[in-house]
């Protein structure tokens, strides 16, 4: 028995894109002759978590299009992630649907990563809607540097870690419930009806139970040159209509940004909105009045 | 001719490790620099090294393998380094430009294995810079031939390089390896990144036959 969710409609179309050799799975939702909007996930999501935000916006008169990026849900696992290759992939699925400007609406991950395209490649992108991937401005905590020492330390020897046991890895099996309420651990507010649907979407099963598709040599956070202020000056420096949208609820995933902490960052008529009691998945936790505010800003 | 002595395993990467020269005590790992690839022959400069030398092949470099698709990153090729390290326990290392900034990475990351490490020119030194270019979106020649892998020839000379961030490097060597000068600098060139590290303590402004007796002796 296949799992439903009220409101959740797989894509209407799959294909496959190549992006320097690597296969990236591509979906569709809603009329083909509809004008394009891309979508673009999250890291450690899928296309499959807009499976009820983006019919919506299908609703709305759009041809919707996402796609799995590198080593999540469909798409091929690859030798080697990055950020500049995660944007490659992108202007990737962009090409296959058109070379004009396209509006294009980012989760986390996938926001940040569209705020680099829009700099790299202004003439790609025509409106910009950023759920919860805007750097904060604020400043590391304040820890003493031999105690940052530390920290750091801690954090790369368990990279490195990671990485010297990854190659024999497997994600671990379980049932639909099991993955489910691991899941529940990074999305704590998502229910659980939510994230059983999401299983059957992004976890495949074999004999011993489901596993999730996403590769099992990604792992959570990491480390690098990185500073916040370098994604801040892109923000500041859009030439495109953007509407930011964060929750008020602080979360593992989220990126921290608080309600008025950006508004000196903002380009020249990019607004932000607040949502109430709401978290990171701003646009699974309220998806009716988040399409709503997208179609309105796309209209 | 150099014979392989283990291909080991990064991920979905098979990373070549070349034996150079047998010893005893502990090894030598050489990491060579940007588009190149592990010398056949030992180089002269190693020959007094009392114990063996070993010289890695990084990802889309020399005999390890290249793959499809880029997203290259210097911690990346730490983890190559990394791996190469656990096969050989504790090690001294030495690199060429790509490969010297990276043995920085490896010595503040596993201070406790890295028995000094060297850094010496060669190409790939200065990486992209102190701080991100504008941002492009690169693209290769797909019949470019590999090795080198193209995509390693054009992510690997865009990817910054903060002299605050090479120096949390040399501090966490400085701070947990045990050693006086963990880190030695035989280079001529200054990118903002070197320069920085220069100016820590703990960093060795010497040539590379110093360096190596230094190295030798702890």
């Amino acid at each position: 028995m296949p799992v439903v969710y009220p409101g959740a409609q797989r894509p209407d179309r799959t294909r496959v894109v190549w992006s320097s050799g690597l296969a990236i799975a591509v979906y569709e939702w809603g009329d083909e002759d509809a004008p394009p909007l891309l979508l673009a996930h999250g890291g450690f999501d899928f296309a499959g978590t807009f499976d009820v935000f983006a019919p919506l916006l299908a609703a709305g008169g759009w041809r919707v299009v996402s796609w799995d990026h590198r080593g999540h849900g469909d798409s091929e696992h690859a030798a080697l992630y990055s950020w500049d290759a995660d944007v490659r992939d992108a202007v990737a699925v962009f090409d296959s649907v058109s070379r004009q400007p396209l509006p294009v609406v980012g989760h986390s991950k996938g926001g940040a990563l569209m705020l680099q395209l829009a700099e790299a490649c202004p003439h790609r992108l025509s409106r910009l809607v950023n759920i919860d991937g805007m750097p904060s401005p604020r400043p590391h905590p304040d820890v003493a540097s031999h105690e940052r020492t530390n920290l750091l330390r801690g954090e790369i020897a368990g990279w490195l870690d990671f990485r010297r046991a990854a190659a024999g890895n497997e994600r671990k099996p379980g049932t639909i419930d099991e993955l489910a309420r691991r899941r529940a651990r990074m999305n704590p507010r998502l229910s659980h009806e939510w994230l059983t649907y999401l299983v059957t979407v992004g976890a495949r099963e074999s004999d011993d139970g489901w596993r999730w598709k996403i590769d099992s040599k990604l792992r959570f956070g990491g480390f690098g040159p990185w500073r916040n202020t370098w994604a801040l000056e892109r923000l500041a420096g859009l030439g495109i209509p953007m509407l930011g949208m964060i929750g008020t609820v602080p979360e593992a995933m989220g990126w921290g940004v608080v309600p008025g902490e950006l508004d000196q960052y903002l380009p020249p008529g990019g607004r932000m909105v607040t949502f109430e009691d709401t978290g990171h998945f701003v646009h699974i936790e309220r998806p009716k009045e988040a399409s709503e505010l997208v179609l309105e800003f796309l209209a | 001719m150099s014979t392989t002595l283990a291909t080991l395993r990064h991920g979905a990467i098979e990373l070549a490790l070349h034996l150079l020269k047998e010893g005893e005590g502990r090894p030598l790992l050489v990491l060579h620099g940007l588009g190149e690839r592990s010398p056949e022959e030992l180089p002269a400069q190693y020959a007094s090294w009392p114990g063996a030398v070993h010289a890695l092949d990084f990802t889309g470099h020399g005999s390890s393998t290249v793959p499809a698709g880029g997203g290259y990153t210097a911690e990346i090729l730490m983890g190559d380094a990394d791996t190469a390290l656990a096969e050989l326990g504790q090690a001294t290392v030495v690199g060429r430009g790509l490969g010297a900034y990276v043995a920085l990475l490896l010595a503040g990351a596993r201070p406790e294995d890295v028995r000094g490490a060297i850094v010496l020119d060669g190409p790939g030194l200065a990486g992209g810079g102190s701080t991100p270019s504008s941002p492009s979106v690169a693209t290769v020649d797909p019949t470019a031939p590999a090795p080198p892998d193209p995509w390693a020839l054009v992510e690997l000379t865009r990817d910054p390089r903060p002299p605050d961030y090479a120096t949390t490097f040399v501090r966490q060597a400085v701070s947990f390896s045990g050693l006086d000068r963990p880190l030695a600098v035989c280079a001529i060139g200054r990118p903002a990144w070197v320069d920085a590290v220069l100016h820590e303590p703990g960093v060795a402004e010497t040539d590379l036959a110093a360096a190596l007796t230094l190295y030798a002796s702890v």
